[in-house]
C-alpha cells in the first residue's frame, strides 16, 4: 500500500507537471501585503478584503493551541505559501496510462467506474461526457432555486448571501485555525436551499465543477432557509493526495425554522507510510448553527486519513426544539493520531442531542474523543445522550475519551455512555475456530461496532466506507 | 459408540505444550475413533481446557513435544482456521460477545466458509434463514437469536446453545465441547445434551471436557479420561466417572495406581 501512496504522492514531480507554476505562487510567508494579494488576484469585493484583515489581525494576537493530544513539530506559518495559481493538472488520455497499482486500490475500495476515471486524473470526457452530467445535475437544482457553486463563484453572483452569513457561525477570530483559515481562504464550496425547498439529490463535492484547487484552505458555507432539506456528501472514499501537508478548513452550516442540514465526510488524507512519515495535517473547524426552530443538524463523518485530524464538527442549538446530530468513525493505524469529537451548544428549550462516536485504533496510533455538552441557563427541558466506544487492535494504540459536560439547567438530561474493547487473540481465535480468517474476522468486529454510524450514511457511501475501514485496517492484525 | 473397525480421527501421542514458559500439558496420549464419545474430566487447572485450546490452535500455547494426528493430516501444522475447515471443532467454555453483528450473519459466514471448503453449494441468506431455523428446533431456541447481535447479553444457557448450534450447522468430525455443562440449569443441559446427542452418528466423533459427572448422565461417554497435572492418569468405561462422582478427586489422587491396576 505505501509503495503505492509514496508514488501517488510523488506523481506530479514524476510526470513533471510543475512546468510554469512557480511564476504564479506568492512568495513564502504570511504579512497584510500577501491577503491583499489574495484578494486582489481573485478580485474580491473590498468588504471581503477588510474581513480578510480583520481574521489576519485577530491570527497576529492567538497563540497555537496545544490542549488537544496530538503531537507533531512546530509549524512555520512563514515558511508557507499562501496563494497559488490553480495547478493546471495534466490529463492522462485513457485508462490505459493509470498507474495500474491505483485502480487495484479502487477496485478493492469498490470506487465505481465513471469516478476511478475522475479520481486518477483521466480527462473525464474522454470516459463519459462529465460536462452533461454536471450541467443535468445544474439544470435540476436550478429549478427549485438551489445555488451550488464554489464559494468564489457566489462571491461574484450572491454577495448579500456571503456577506450576511459568512463568519456568523465562525467568527474570524474563533480560534487559531479558523483565523488563519478566514484570513487566507481561497476556494470551496457554496450551497443555498431556498425556503421550502427539499433539495432532491445529495449534493457531492464530486459533481461541483471546480473542485480542483480548492486548495489547503478550503472554505464551505451551507445554507439551509426556513422548511429546507439539504444532505451534503464531503470527500469520497479514494485516497486522496497534497504536496501541502497543512490543512486548514472551515465549514459554516445555518438551518432556519424546521430546516434540516445532514452532513456526511469521507475523509481520506495521505496518512503517512507506515513509520509515520509524512502525511497531511488537518486542522479543520466544523460547526452548524440550527438557528429556527425545529431545525435539524447532523453530522456524520468517517475519518480514516491524515497523520493528525483535528476536528470537532459542532452544533449551536438556538432554535427551541432544535436537534444536533453527530456520527463518527475515527480510524487511526500506524502512526496517525486523531483529536476528534464535537460540541453540542444547547441554548434553546427542548433542545436535543446525540453524540455517537467510535474511534478505532491499530498499530502504534492514538485516538481520542474530546466532546463538549453544554446546557446554558436558557435550554430549558434539554436533553444530551453520548456513547463514545473505542477499540484497539493490538497492544501499541491508544485510545482515549475527554468528555466535558457543562449543565447549567436543571431540568435538562444528560447521558453518558462509554466503553473500550480490544480485538485480541481470543477474539480471532473464535473466529478462526469456525474456519473465519483473520482479515475477515477484523472487518466483520470492526463492521459491528461501526454499525449505528455507517447507518446515517446515504446508501453508496455507507458501503464504500465499510470497504475502506476493512482497507486501511489491512495487516494490522496477526 | 464403539464402532468395530471405525477409523481413527484423532492420534495424539506424548503432547507436551506450554504457556508463557510454564508446562501444562505433560505428555498427552490420547486416540478418538468415529463413532466415540470421549469425556475428559478433572480439577481446574488439571489442564483439560489446555488440551482442548491447543487441538483448536490456539496461538498462545507452544508445543514443545509429541505429534497430533488428525485422519491423514498432521494437526500441529495446520492455522486454527484450516484445523476448523479439516473438521475440527471447538465449542467455547466463554464464547466471544460480538457487538453489532448479527448472529445469522455469523452463522452464514462460518458455514459457507466450511461449506466452500468441502466443495459444497453455499446459501444465499434466505436459503439460510430456512436452514438455520429447521437446525434451531433441534436446540429448542427462539428465532430472535438470529436478528441478536452474537452472544451479546446472551444468557450461560443462550451462548452454550448457540454453540451447539454452530456445531450442528457447520457438522464437525470431530467435536470438542469444553465444559459444556457450566452455568447451565437442568432443564438447560437436557436441552443441550439432547443436542449433542442427536448430532453424534458413526461417522463423528465427541470430546466432552468437564469436571462434574452430571453432563455424562446425559451425553454417556463412551471412554472417560481422568487428567491430573497435565497427564492423563486415568482411563476407563463410563462407570469411572461414577465412582468418581461418589469418590471425589482425592480418590484418584490416592489410589490413582491401585485403581488402575483394578481397572485393567
Amino acid at each position: 500500500m505505501s509503495a503505492v501512496l509514496q508514488s501517488l504522492v510523488n506523481q506530479p514531480y514524476k510526470h513533471g507537471f510543475v512546468t510554469k507554476i512557480e511564476s504564479d505562487v506568492a512568495p513564502k510567508g504570511l504579512n497584510e501585503d500577501i491577503i491583499r494579494l489574495i484578494s486582489a488576484k481573485k478580485n474580491e469585493p473590498e468588504w471581503l478584503l477588510s474581513f480578510r484583515l480583520e481574521a489576519y489581525q485577530k491570527w497576529l494576537t492567538m497563540k497555537e493551541p496545544e490542549w488537544q493530544n496530538v503531537h507533531y513539530p512546530k509549524i512555520d506559518f512563514q515558511a508557507i505559501s499562501y496563494y497559488s495559481a490553480p495547478k493546471p493538472k495534466k490529463k492522462l488520455a485513457s485508462m490505459d496510462e493509470v498507474d495500474p497499482e491505483l485502480l487495484r486500490t479502487f477496485e478493492k475500495l469498490g470506487v465505481p467506474m465513471h469516478e476511478r476515471a475522475a479520481l486518477a486524473g483521466v480527462a473525464v470526457d474522454v470516459i463519459f461526457d462529465s460536462v452533461s452530467v454536471a450541467t443535468t445535475y445544474k439544470q435540476k437544482l436550478a429549478e427549485v432555486g438551489i445555488i451550488f457553486c464554489s464559494i468564489s463563484e457566489a462571491v461574484h453572483n450572491h454577495p448579500e448571501l456571503i456577506q450576511k452569513y459568512l463568519g456568523t457561525v465562525v467568527p474570524v477570530g474563533d480560534n487559531y485555525f479558523a483565523a488563519l483559515n478566514s484570513a487566507v481562504f481561497t476556494d470551496g464550496s457554496f450551497c443555498f436551499i431556498p425556503k421550502g425547498v427539499k433539495c432532491p439529490m445529495d449534493l457531492s463535492t464530486y459533481f461541483r465543477i471546480n473542485t480542483e484547487g480548492s486548495g489547503q484552505f478550503e472554505r464551505t458555507l451551507i445554507i439551509a432557509e426556513e422548511d429546507a432539506a439539504v444532505s451534503y456528501l464531503e470527500g469520497c472514499t479514494a485516497p486522496r493526495f497534497d504536496t501541502n501537508q497543512l490543512h486548514a478548513a472551515v465549514v459554516e452550516l445555518v438551518a432556519l425554522d424546521n430546516a434540516d442540514i445532514k452532513y456526511s465526510t469521507v475523509q481520506n488524507w495521505y496518512a503517512g507510510d507506515e513509520n509515520g512519515i509524512g502525511g497531511i495535517y488537518n486542522f479543520v473547524t466544523k460547526r452548524g448553527l440550527a438557528k429556527g426552530k425545529n431545525s435539524r443538524i447532523s453530522w456524520t463523518q468517517v475519518e480514516t486519513g491524515s497523520a493528525i485530524t483535528w476536528k470537532y464538527p459542532s452544533c449551536i442549538l438556538r432554535g427551541d426544539n432544535s436537534v444536533g446530530e453527530f456520527y463518527s468513525v475515527a480510524v487511526t493505524n500506524n502512526y496517525q493520531q486523531a483529536d476528534t469529537g464535537t460540541k453540542m451548544i444547547h441554548l434553546g428549550k427542548n433542545t436535543r442531542s446525540t453524540i455517537v462516536s467510535k474511534g478505532i485504533s491499530a498499530g502504534h496510533s492514538n485516538s481520542s474523543y474530546r466532546g463538549l455538552v453544554r446546557i446554558s441557563p436558557t435550554a430549558e427541558g434539554a436533553r444530551n445522550y453520548s456513547q463514545c466506544d473505542s477499540m484497539l487492535i493490538g497492544d501499541q494504540c491508544g485510545a482515549h475519551t475527554f468528555p466535558y459536560i457543562q449543565v447549567h439547567n436543571n431540568s435538562a438530561i444528560v447521558e453518558h455512555e462509554a466503553s473500550t474493547s480490544k480485538i485480541g487473540e481470543d477474539q480471532l481465535f473464535y473466529f478462526s475456530q469456525r474456519g473465519i480468517d483473520a482479515e475477515e474476522a477484523v472487518s466483520m468486529i470492526i463492521n459491528g461496532f461501526c454499525k449505528d454510524v455507517f447507518q446515517q450514511l446515504p446508501m453508496e457511501f455507507a458501503v464504500e466506507a465499510t470497504k475502506l475501514l476493512s482497507f486501511k485496517l489491512e495487516g494490522s492484525v496477526g | 459408540m464403539i464402532v468395530n473397525n471405525s477409523k481413527t480421527l484423532l492420534l495424539v501421542q506424548g503432547l507436551r505444550a506450554s504457556i508463557n514458559g510454564t508446562e501444562i500439558l505433560k505428555g498427552i496420549d490420547l486416540t478418538v475413533k468415529s463413532g466415540e464419545i470421549h469425556a475428559i474430566m478433572g480439577l481446574n487447572g488439571s489442564g483439560k481446557s489446555t488440551l482442548a485450546k491447543v487441538l483448536a490452535g490456539h496461538a498462545a500455547y507452544e508445543i514443545t513435544a509429541g505429534t497430533v494426528r488428525f485422519e491423514d493430516k498432521d494437526l500441529l501444522e495446520l492455522a486454527p482456521e484450516d484445523r476448523a475447515r479439516a473438521g475440527l471443532f471447538l465449542a467455547f467454555q466463554y464464547p466471544i460477545e460480538i457487538p453489532g453483528v448479527a448472529n445469522t450473519q455469523f452463522l452464514r459466514l462460518a458455514y459457507n466458509t466450511i461449506q466452500a471448503q468441502r466443495g459444497k453449494e453455499e446459501l444465499d441468506p434466505l436459503e439460510f434463514d430456512d436452514f438455520v431455523r429447521e437446525k434451531m428446533k433441534l436446540l429448542d431456541m427462539n428465532p430472535d437469536f438470529l436478528d441478536r447481535s452474537v452472544n451479546e447479553g446472551f444468557s450461560g444457557g443462550e451462548k452454550k446453545r448457540n454453540e451447539i448450534l454452530q456445531m450442528a450447522l457447520l457438522e464437525p468430525k470431530l467435536s470438542i465441547l469444553d465444559e459444556m455443562d457450566s452455568g447451565l440449569d437442568i432443564d438447560a443441559l437436557k436441552t443441550v445434551a439432547n443436542g449433542v446427542n442427536q448430532i453424534a452418528n458413526k461417522d463423528n466423533a465427541t470430546i466432552l471436557v468437564t469436571h462434574y459427572q452430571r453432563l455424562l448422565d446425559y451425553v454417556v461417554p463412551d471412554f472417560v479420561h481422568i487428567m491430573q497435572s497435565g497427564s492423563i492418569v486415568l482411563t476407563g468405561g463410563k462407570e469411572l466417572a461414577l465412582e468418581l462422582e461418589t469418590r471425589g478427586y482425592d480418590w484418584v489422587t490416592a489410589n490413582k495406581r491401585s485403581i488402575a491396576g483394578a481397572i485393567a
